[in-house]
C-alpha cells in the first residue's frame, strides 16, 4: 500500500483490536497480536489517551476505547450547551445588566438555543428557537469566525437588514479575520437599529466553536462613544464563554 | 455573641443541606450569586425501602464547604453578615448530647420505614386529633414516625430521651447545634417550617402539641426550642467563627421565600428529581379536600406566620433519568429535548409514572406507572415528548387542585429548579396551565431563600420589599395552546391516569415479600 502512513494503520490497529476484545487489554497483551515491540504500542497508546480515543484504567494499567471515539460522529447537542450554559448566563447577566443569547449554527444560519431577559423588568419576549442571519449580528460572525462549516463566506447571501448590516464580501471576511484574531465579535445596530451585540465563541474540541455566546442591548448600554464595548463587557462576555467551554470537558 | 473582628460583612452566606449533597453559596446585596461550594455525602439504603444518611459525614461536609466558598471568592469570614441554614425535610436524627455523636444513622424523608407506624395513627382513634392540630393526615412522609421507630429500635434510646441526654432534630437543628458549639454549649432549636413537618406542632401556636407527643410517646425534653425563620439563633464558633446564624427553613419553603412569594396566591414549583409546587395562602390555612398539604410557609419575628399548600409530585426529573439510565434512550438528560424536537407532538401515547404510587392530589400507594397509546405509529421521539408532557400534566393536576381548594386562580406560575433549563418542557407547563411561567435569574431559589432569611435577621436587607426588588425575571413562557387541544389532552392524560390505579391490587402476597 504505497502512501500509506505506518503510525495511523498501527493505531488503526490498536483501536479495532481494543474494539474486537471489549474490556481493557495489557500493554503486553496488545504488543503480542499485533507483533509490535513493546515500546512502540506503548507510544502509540499514550497518544490515543491524550486525544481521548483512549482511555488507560487507573488501577490495572489496561487499554480500553474512549468516550473520544463515541463522540466523534456526534454534534454536540445543543440541549446539552444550554443546560450547562444556564447558571454562567445567568451570571453575565446579573453582572452586565444585559440581555444573554447563546446560538449554534442551523444550515448558514444562526439559532437561538438560549435567551436570559435583561434583568431589569422591562417586557419582553423569549427568543429561543429563533433564526438570525450569520453576516448580521455578533453571534453570527463569531460562529463564522470559529466553527469550521461557517467559514463557507461565499455561500452566503448578504441582505441588508439596517445601514450598517455588512452585505459586501469581502469587508465581511476582513470582519471575521479579525474576529478570529481577537477572539470576540461586536456589532452596532446591523440587525436592529439601536441594538448593539458583544459575543464570544464556546470552544469544543481543538478550539472548534460549538456556539455563541453574547450580550444584546441598546447600543448606549453596549458600545461606548468609540463605536467600541464598554470597558469589561468583551472580557466578561469572553471569560463567560470559556466557563461554559470548561463545563463541556466535564462528564455528561 | 462574638462578632466578627474585621471585615466588610457585606455577604450573606447558605448552607443548603441537601439530600445527595451540602452546598454553601455566597450572595451579595443584590440577591447575586458570587460564591458556591458543594460536597456529595453518600446514600445508605441497608434494606429495601430504607435510605439512611451518616449525619457525621454530613458536618464534616459542612464544615469543608464554608471555608472552601470563601476560598471561591477571595472572601474571609468578616466579609459575611449571616448565615442561613436550609435543608431536606423531613429527616429524622438523634444525638447525644455530651458526645455530640448521632445514636443511629439519619433516616431520610425517602425511607419508608415510618409509614406502618403512620398509618397505625391515621387508622386509630388520634387520627383525627392529628389532622386538627398539624393540619395534615399521618404519614410515613413527616418526622415523628421516623422519631418513634428510632425510640423503639435503638437500645435505651426512650429512657435516655426522659432524662434529657439525647436530641431529636432534623438536619437545621443538627447542623445549628454543632456550629454553636455542640457538646459546648450548642443552641438546639428548629424552625416553624421544619417543625410543621414532625406532626408533633401545632399549625397555629407553632409549639409543640403535648397530646400528640403523649400519644407517640415522645419526651419533650429531647424536642428543639421552635424558632420563627428570621431570627438570630446564635453565633457560630466553628465554620465561620463569630458569623451569626439568621435563619433556617425547609427547603421547599424557602424556595417559595427566594422567589419572593410573600403575598397570597402567588406560588413556585421547584423542578428536580420530584417537584413541589408551593402556593402561599397567606395567613388562611387551607384545608384540603383534594389530597394537597397546608403546611406553615414562613414566619417573621413579631408578626402571624404565612402559611402555603403544597402539592408534591413524586416523579418529575427521575422519570428523565429513568428515560437514560434505565431505556437508555439519551446519553444525557437534556438531550431528551432534542429527541423530543424530531415530533411534533406524543403521537397518542402518555406515560404516568406512578412508580412508587400517585401522590397528590391522588394519593394512591398502589397506582404503577402505564405507557398507553402505543401504536406502530409510535417512535421514541414520541416517547419523549410523554416523557416531558408527564411533568407538565402532573403540574396541572396539582395547579387545579390548588385552585379547587383555595378558590385562588393562578395568574402565572414561578419555576425554579434543573428542569427549567429545558424549553420545551416549560413551554409545555405555560401550554397547559394556561398562564405565563416565568424562571427569576438566581436559579438558587432554596439557598437564596434561606439567605434572605438570616440577612432579614441582622438587618442586611431591611424587609421583603427590598427582596422582592431583588427578583428579576430571566425568562417568561407564554402559554400557546389552544383551549381545544389543551382540553383534549387533558381528557387523555386523565384517562392514562385512571389506567394506573389499583394495579398491586391483585398481587399483593408478592409484592410484601419484596418489602
Amino acid at each position: 500500500m504505497p502512501g500509506t502512513i505506518q503510525s495511523i494503520e498501527r493505531a488503526a490497529a490498536v483501536l479495532h483490536l481494543l474494539g474486537a476484545v471489549g474490556e481493557p487489554v495489557p500493554l503486553g497483551e496488545l504488543a503480542r497480536t499485533l507483533d509490535l515491540p513493546k515500546p512502540t504500542v506503548h507510544g502509540i497508546t499514550r497518544t490515543l489517551v491524550t486525544v481521548g480515543f483512549v482511555v488507560q484504567d487507573p488501577e490495572s494499567g489496561h487499554y480500553a476505547l474512549g468516550r473520544g471515539l463515541r463522540d466523534l460522529g456526534a454534534r454536540l447537542d445543543p440541549h446539552l450547551l444550554r443546560a450547562r450554559s444556564v447558571n454562567w448566563a445567568d451570571g453575565l447577566a446579573a453582572r452586565t445588566g444585559l440581555e444573554v443569547q447563546l446560538g449554534v449554527l442551523s444550515g448558514t444560519m444562526l439559532e437561538l438555543v438560549h435567551h436570559v431577559f435583561r434583568p431589569d423588568g422591562s417586557p419582553q419576549r423569549l427568543r429561543v428557537g429563533e433564526i438570525q442571519p450569520l453576516h448580521a449580528s455578533a453571534l453570527g460572525q463569531v460562529l463564522l469566525a470559529f466553527s469550521p462549516t461557517g467559514s463557507r463566506l461565499r455561500d452566503l447571501e448578504l441582505p441588508a437588514h439596517t445601514a450598517t448590516t455588512l452585505t459586501s464580501r469581502l469587508e465581511l471576511t476582513r470582519v471575521v479575520q479579525s474576529v478570529r484574531r481577537q477572539g470576540w465579535a461586536h456589532v452596532d445596530g446591523a440587525l436592529r437599529p439601536g441594538v448593539a451585540a458583544v459575543a464570544a465563541p464556546v470552544r469544543h474540541h481543538l478550539g472548534i466553536g460549538v456556539g455563541a455566546l453574547g450580550v444584546v442591548g441598546p447600543r448606549e448600554r453596549v458600545l461606548g462613544p468609540d463605536g467600541q464595548p464598554r470597558p469589561g463587557i468583551a472580557e466578561q462576555v469572553v471569560s463567560t464563554a470559556e466557563a461554559v467551554a470548561a463545563t463541556l470537558q466535564e462528564r455528561l | 455573641m462574638t462578632t466578627p473582628a474585621t471585615g466588610s460583612r457585606s455577604y450573606v452566606a447558605a448552607l443548603d443541606q441537601g439530600t445527595t449533597s451540602t452546598r454553601c453559596l455566597v450572595f451579595d446585596h443584590a440577591g447575586r450569586m458570587v460564591a458556591a461550594a458543594q460536597h456529595e455525602h453518600r446514600q445508605h439504603y441497608p434494606q429495601p425501602g430504607w435510605a439512611e444518611h451518616d449525619a457525621g459525614e454530613i458536618w464534616q461536609n459542612t464544615l469543608r464547604v464554608l471555608p472552601e466558598a470563601l476560598a471561591s471568592a477571595g472572601l474571609a469570614v468578616g466579609d459575611l453578615a449571616a448565615l442561613g441554614i436550609a435543608n431536606q425535610r423531613e429527616t429524622t436524627l438523634v444525638w447525644d448530647r455530651t458526645t455530640g455523636r448521632p445514636v443511629a444513622p439519619a433516616i431520610t424523608w425517602q425511607d419508608t420505614r415510618g409509614a406502618e407506624i403512620a398509618a397505625q395513627l391515621a387508622d386509630g382513634p388520634h387520627g383525627a386529633l392529628f389532622e386538627e392540630v398539624c393540619g395534615m393526615r399521618p404519614a410515613g412522609y413527616f418526622s415523628a414516625p421516623r422519631l418513634r421507630w428510632l425510640l423503639d429500635h435503638v437500645p435505651g434510646l426512650q429512657r435516655r430521651a426522659r432524662t434529657g441526654e439525647i436530641a431529636f432534630g432534623t438536619m437545621e437543628s443538627w447542623l445549628i447545634w454543632n456550629l454553636t458549639g455542640g457538646p459546648d454549649g450548642g443552641v438546639h432549636v428548629t424552625d416553624v417550617t421544619n417543625a410543621s413537618r414532625t406532626l408533633l406542632a401545632d399549625v397555629r401556636t407553632l409549639e409543640w402539641d403535648q397530646r400528640l407527643l403523649d400519644i407517640l410517646d415522645i419526651p419533650a425534653e429531647m424536642l428543639p426550642e421552635i424558632r420563627p425563620n428570621a431570627q438570630v439563633y446564635g453565633a457560630c464558633r466553628v465554620g465561620l467563627p463569630g458569623v451569626p446564624i439568621g435563619g433556617a427553613f425547609g427547603d421547599q419553603q424557602a424556595a417559595l421565600f427566594g422567589q419572593t412569594c410573600f403575598a397570597t396566591g402567588e406560588a413556585k414549583c421547584t423542578y428536580g428529581t420530584g417537584a413541589f409546587l408551593l402556593m402561599n395562602t397567606g395567613e388562611q390555612i387551607t384545608r384540603s379536600s383534594h389530597g394537597l398539604l397546608s403546611t406553615v410557609a414562613y414566619k417573621l419575628e413579631g408578626q402571624a406566620p404565612s402559611y402555603a399548600t403544597e402539592g408534591s409530585i413524586a416523579v418529575a426529573g427521575s422519570l428523565v433519568q429513568w428515560f437514560r439510565d434505565s431505556l437508555e434512550m439519551i446519553g444525557s438528560a437534556p438531550e431528551i429535548e432534542s429527541l423530543a424536537r424530531r415530533v411534533e407532538d406524543n403521537g397518542g401515547c402518555y406515560i404516568v409514572p406512578a412508580f412508587a404510587g400517585l401522590f397528590a392530589p391522588h394519593w394512591d400507594p398502589e397506582a404503577r406507572g402505564v405507557v398507553v397509546g402505543l401504536t406502530s405509529y409510535v417512535t421514541r421521539a414520541h416517547l419523549a415528548r410523554a416523557v416531558l408532557e408527564a411533568t407538565g400534566w402532573q403540574t396541572a393536576e396539582v395547579v387545579e387542585a390548588m385552585a379547587a381548594d383555595s378558590g385562588i386562580a393562578f395568574t402565572r406560575l414561578r419555576v425554579d429548579g434543573g428542569m427549567t433549563s429545558n424549553h420545551l418542557l416549560m413551554q409545555f407547563v405555560a401550554d397547559v396551565l394556561g398562564v405565563p411561567v416565568e424562571r427569576p435569574l438566581v436559579s438558587e431559589s432554596v439557598s437564596l431563600g434561606a439567605a434572605y432569611a438570616a440577612g432579614l435577621a441582622v438587618g442586611y436587607w431591611p424587609d421583603l420589599e427590598v427582596l422582592r426588588n431583588n427578583w428579576h425575571r430571566a425568562a417568561t413562557w407564554e402559554p400557546a395552546m389552544s383551549p381545544a387541544v389543551r382540553a383534549r389532552e387533558r381528557a387523555a392524560w386523565g384517562r392514562a391516569v385512571e389506567r394506573t390505579r389499583g394495579w398491586e391490587r391483585g398481587d399483593r402476597d408478592a409484592q410484601a415479600s419484596v418489602l
